[in-house]
């Protein structure tokens, strides 16, 4: 990476460098253009689940109606709770497994590992439907009982996501761990520690920030995932996306727009959460 | 590093949960897709493993491959229209102040956290008959038609006689549109990531030594770049190819990717060895990618974007 250039003091500053690429009118314009088309379609989502109109076409005052409707939607309601109760077990399975992962990992070398790594990473890299087709055949063949209480009915669910969740749960702390001083574990062995008191003592104490934007990340997976569920929920155990989904095929009113904005302010808060605590390692490795 | 046989009472502990996991839920469950894509439908539900290769032949049937050649072609439109547009936003976000930059990634990285599906649903409102997209233009052409009037030009119609809308929605443009708006983050990252670590003497010396920024970017930006772009191509195209409810929201009857008929012997024909053979090519299809890339960008840069 070069430094940016600096200009000279006094030098006039409307002259175009050859590299000043943002400068260019053309280019701001194309930018400017590739984010209002990114912006544009969620901003009036957004906007129109506060419309009070049942035709998402024009704006005719702010209401919370649409909102009123969510709520007393008991379907709705129940997707939703769903939702978050496989978000919450998703995570707390799928956030120790990932850490077991990336501290294992990060400590053992061992025949085949190259191999391993590869295998971890499969849940991210193969296309989501094989694995929903994957889950659905497994599922049924696995004789899935259909009749049984909260939350063992959302048992398939819940399996399925920590399955895609807890290897990208591993990236993340994976990266945090990369920053820890060896030494301290050798120090605190020395001093008497066992396995166990170190690991608790002195690396999950370090891995915290990690541990913590991995889980907020799985939570927001779980939370998001469409296709993966699709396959894998029965007819009784919907979650709010698929729930927007047949809502969507069905007719498109401001109701779903109200249930979208909920999701999409919950996912934002997670992620942007997470982000910030891993900040402060990044900027130890810059 | 610790070599596993130095303790490994902790290397199991740490490894054989998760791996336990991982195999139980997600080798065993995608082996038994593999299995089923041998298999025979015998009855509603009954799958009898008889290792005969027809769901495959059947892949390649005329009315199966007018499909993928239709679903291939869309998703590499949009993949195309992901690239083009693509390279000079990178380029912008790389070249940007550096105070700028983390606020230009974070903007393109926001629309990326919000569910796909929520997203493909927010482009209807854009491009219905009565949407954004119309009555903008709509509006240039009643501009374009009063303007015509002041010149006395009106009484002839030379507009058509009334807008007419365009149809922007459930056809295969559509698809492709949405492709685009659901992968497009994919694109800008690796070509950003790319474009940041080039040396800029090179630039500064091709425009120097009198080639245009066109010729720049093809003979100097473009070969020391196009690793990023191979990534982008990639992880935008393949899984383009599987997202069935883009055409599901936003196709017509015919539009269809391969996704949606993966989808269907799942949900609705019920024919599980012939979509199992289907996923198990889509897999096949990642994996070439994946490896294509490996051998080109070299084993160094493994599996990051």
């Amino acid at each position: 990476m070069t430094a940016p250039v600096r200009r000279p003091h006094g030098s006039p500053r409307n002259l175009i460098g050859p590299l000043d690429y943002t400068r260019r009118w053309w280019m701001r314009f194309l930018v400017a253009a590739t984010f209002l088309a990114l912006y544009a379609p969620i901003l009036t989502l957004i906007a129109y689940s506060f419309n009070d109109s049942r035709r998402n076409i024009m704006w005719r005052g702010f209401t919370l109606k649409y909102y009123e409707k969510a709520w007393n939607n008991d379907s709705l309601i129940d997707a939703f709770v769903n939702s978050l109760s496989i978000a919450v077990f998703s995570t707390a399975v799928s956030t120790l497994l990932g850490v077991l992962v990336a501290i294992f990992l990060w400590r053992f070398k061992f025949p085949g590992k190259s191999a391993y790594e590869g295998f971890m990473v499969l849940p991210i890299v193969i296309p989501e439907i094989c694995m929903g087709v994957a889950m659905m055949a497994f599922f049924a063949r696995v004789g899935w009982p259909t009749n049984l209480t909260w939350p063992f009915n959302l048992g398939n669910i819940i399996i399925a996501h920590i399955a895609f969740s807890f290897p990208f749960v591993a990236v993340i702390v994976r990266a945090r761990m990369v920053g820890f001083n060896r030494e301290l574990e050798d120090a605190a062995k020395d001093l008497g520690a066992s396995e166990w008191q170190t690991m608790r003592d002195v690396v999950l104490p370090y891995l915290k920030p990690g541990i913590v934007a991995g889980g907020l990340i799985a939570f927001t997976l779980s939370l998001d995932d469409f296709v993966i569920t699709f396959f894998t929920a029965g007819p009784n155990t919907i979650t709010l996306p698929v729930k927007i989904f047949s809502m969507v095929r069905f007719s498109v009113t401001p109701e779903v727009n109200a249930a979208s904005t909920i999701l999409i302010v919950i996912t934002v808060i997670a992620t942007v959460l997470a982000m910030r605590f891993q900040a402060p390692q990044d900027k130890q490795e810059g | 590093m610790d070599s596993w046989r130095k303790n490994p009472l902790v290397f199991w502990v740490l490894n054989l949960s998760p791996s336990v996991w991982l195999v139980a839920f997600f080798i065993v469950p995608l082996a038994l897709v593999w299995v089923l894509s041998f298999g025979e439908k015998r009855g509603l539900l009954d799958v009898a493993i008889t290792g005969t290769l027809d769901n495959y032949a059947r892949a390649l049937q005329p009315l199966y491959l007018e499909i993928f050649w239709k679903s291939i072609w869309m998703a590499a439109a949009a993949t195309m229209v992901c690239l083009i547009v693509g390279y000079p936003v990178a380029f912008a976000i790389a070249f940007a102040p550096s105070r700028w930059k983390p606020y230009l990634l974070l903007a393109l990285m926001v629309p990326f956290w919000i569910n796909i599906l929520i997203r493909t649903y927010a482009l209807i409102a854009v491009f219905r008959t009565r949407g954004y997209v119309n009555f903008t233009l709509e509006w240039f052409w009643d501009q374009a038609n009063s303007l015509l009037g002041a010149i006395g030009l009106g009484g002839y119609g030379l507009m058509g006689a009334r807008f007419e809308p365009l149809e922007l929605l459930y056809n295969n443009f559509a698809v492709s549109l949405g492709i685009v708006y659901a992968f497009f983050p994919f694109m800008v990252l690796p070509l950003y990531a790319n474009i940041e670590k080039l040396d800029r003497s090179y630039l500064e010396a091709s425009l120097d030594l009198g080639a245009g920024h066109w010729r720049t970017f093809f003979s100097v930006v473009f070969p020391l770049t196009w690793h990023g772009a191979l990534s982008g191509v990639i992880i935008v195209f393949i899984p383009a190819l599987g997202a069935f409810f883009i055409p599901d929201l936003l196709g017509g009857t015919d539009s269809q990717l391969i996704g949606n008929v993966i989808e269907r012997q799942f949900k609705s024909a019920n024919d599980w060895p012939f979509g199992a053979a289907l996923s198990f090519l889509l897999m096949y299809a990642t994996f070439g990618a994946l490896a294509l890339r490996a051998l080109v960008v070299g084993r160094k840069q493994g599996l990051e974007v």
